[in-house]
């Protein structure tokens, strides 16, 4: 499928008045398909929102292409387009933030009659689609409050109904959870998911929490001192990190890794092995333990388990010792493939070395 | 009241209320001088103030050597003590509404003497305003008169009055100085009719006249200030 937006190459560099200049991202490329929901996880000062501000060129890289729909936006040190058409090809790149940002002088519903400002709607329209607006965040009720009456959760609907406002193809979150209790975090989370699926809205979802990654994202890109250390399907980075980053990042598997180290690894017999299995809670209804120990013969001792949610499919995650001879083993490992269970072996040097 | 007045303030009651040298006329001429000066300084402070804010560096029409301009104009403005711009600007004066004495001729040095005090607080207004929202704006496809007039004007009108207020006070003080050029006002008869004639009477009269004036303006001020605030604070 044709990406929604593609950013080539992208250098975005500081100037200092003392010093070196910042490379705050070096050499990134991302590229977004039409329906993800694409996070982009690290610490603070990981380049994370500097990266996803130049998609609507409120940052101008130093390098590389910004493509956005199939428009050329940024290339070659200059931007591609004229101001008035970057204004237009904004209105079709939506864009929330931590602190909501809205314009507090005004009611609800005329901050999001300004984004409808330059729709070319008559008053009576643009009135009724603000309110349609606000029916789609559930705020339809507070449309003539002032911001600052509402809570952040409200407050930040409000933003995403103004975000919305010009039928965007695409969304940007930028932090714009991290301001929020757990509760509403999963509540804006769900709105978003919802938009996603409802409207085809392509959303770009910068973020520290991991748990809001997992909870809605298809995609992710974990970044580190500018770069992208690791980007693909949440499914894959999630349940099998490669950099240590990212290990810190998903929790779960993190917690796998302390209880692991505590085992020693070691020392595992000549007839053991270790395995992680991976399988999803929906697919796999048999009790895998029970059966591959009747199918093969083999002893299976779980040294952790755990199941996580990600996206709306529960994935459990076991750690295990198969202990059995040479044909009991291969009996085994081929009754885990045959029932859709994701099987990585770990040997005793370390425990994702794949 | 009456015999109050003539017993133990006869020389106020002696200026009488209408003529040359009368309380009246002399409220009208302070009135008059703040009025005018306050909208043609004010529009003027406006101006540069925006101009200050939007070229910038960082800001949304960032240019070096606008900004560079009105900052200096500001500043130098500013540096000029009043009594000696009204002297400094007569020529110009003449030139702009024919005449270099009264009422009138005070109006231009005032304005200019008003523009650049209020152009800073305008500027500070302005920054006061999260760039967080005018970078929401930008990301919302707004045009840059659209973040001049809907962001930074509308989202600082409370900072503005608040501004305004301390701007049109400083206003009345400066008319008391127009009285040099013989513009009258309530500051000329406080000097003029009152210490330069050894009538303290007068020159109390006069001082509580501005004083009200003053708490007036600040009142009025305060209230619309609130009145507009829907800011989280």
């Amino acid at each position: 499928m044709a990406d929604v937006i593609s950013l080539d190459h992208i250098d975005v560099t500081f100037p200092q008045k003392k010093g070196d200049p910042v490379r705050a991202v070096s050499d990134v490329n991302l590229h977004v398909e039409k329906g993800d929901i694409y996070g982009v996880v690290g610490y603070s000062g990981a380049g994370k929102s500097t990266l996803v501000r130049t998609i609507n060129l409120l940052q101008k890289p130093s390098e590389g292409t910004v493509t956005v729909s199939g428009t050329v936006l940024f290339k070659d040190h200059t931007q591609q387009v004229s101001n008035a058409e970057l204004q237009e090809k904004r209105r079709n790149i939506g864009m929330i933030f931590q602190h909501f940002n809205l314009l507090n002088e005004t009611t609800v519903v005329d901050n999001v009659l300004f984004a409808l400002k330059h729709a070319k709607l008559k008053d009576k329209e643009a009135q009724e689609k603000a309110m349609n607006l606000l029916e789609l965040v559930g705020l339809k009720d507070k449309a003539q409050a002032f911001p600052v009456q509402l809570s952040g959760g409200e407050q930040q609907r409000v933003a995403i109904a103004r975000a919305l406002a010009n039928d965007p193809e695409i969304l940007i979150s930028d932090e714009a959870t991290s301001a929020l209790d757990p509760r509403t975090t999963n509540q804006i989370l769900d709105l978003l998911r919802d938009l996603n699926k409802k409207l085809g809205l392509t959303i770009v979802l910068i973020t520290h929490e991991m748990d809001a990654v997992k909870r809605v994202a298809n995609k992710i890109a974990v970044m580190q001192h500018g770069v992208i250390i690791e980007q693909g399907s949440l499914r894959d980075i999630y349940l099998r990190p490669k950099q240590e980053l990212t290990r810190q990042f998903v929790g779960g598997s993190l917690a796998a890794i302390e209880t692991l180290r505590a085992f020693n690894l070691g020392t595992l017999d000549e007839n053991e092995r270790l395995y992680q299995l991976v399988f999803s809670a929906k697919t796999v209804t048999k009790s895998i333990i029970l059966e591959l120990y009747r199918q093969s013969g083999v002893d299976v001792s779980m040294l952790y388990g755990n199941i996580e949610v990600l996206g709306d499919e529960p994935v459990g995650t076991l750690f295990v010792i198969v202990t059995g001879d040479h044909q009991q083993q291969d009996s085994a490992l081929q009754f885990l493939k045959d029932s859709q269970v994701e099987v990585t072996q770990i040997n005793d040097r370390g425990i994702w070395n794949d | 009241m009456t015999s109050f007045l003539t017993q133990y303030m006869p020389n106020v009651v002696q200026l009488g209320w209408t003529g040359d040298t009368g309380w009246g006329t002399s409220i009208v001429q302070t009135l008059y001088m703040t009025f005018w000066p306050a909208i043609f300084g004010g529009i003027l402070g406006l101006i540069f103030g925006v101009i200050l804010v939007i070229t910038k560096p960082g800001g949304i029409l960032a240019n070096g050597f606008w900004f560079g301009l009105c900052d200096k104009v500001v500043s130098v403005f500013r540096a000029i003590p009043f009594i000696i711009l009204l002297a400094f600007i007569a020529p110009f004066t003449q030139l702009l509404v024919g005449t270099q004495i009264g009422m009138t001729a005070a109006l231009v040095p005032l304005s200019l003497g008003v523009f650049p005090f209020f152009a800073r607080q305008v500027q500070v207004a302005l920054e006061s305003v999260d760039s967080g929202k005018v970078e929401a704006a930008q990301a919302l496809g707004a045009t840059n008169t659209d973040i001049i007039f809907d962001v930074y004007l509308r989202e600082a009108r409370s900072e503005l009055v608040r501004v305004s207020t301390v701007t049109l006070i400083s206003l009345i003080g400066l008319t008391a100085m127009a009285g040099a050029i013989g513009a009258g006002g309530l500051g000329n008869t406080a000097i003029s009719y009152g210490y330069n004639r050894f009538n303290n009477d007068v020159t109390l009269v006069a001082t509580i006249l501005v004083l009200l004036l003053v708490l007036i303006v600040q009142l009025v001020g305060d209230w619309l200030a609130k009145r507009l605030n829907h800011q989280a604070r």
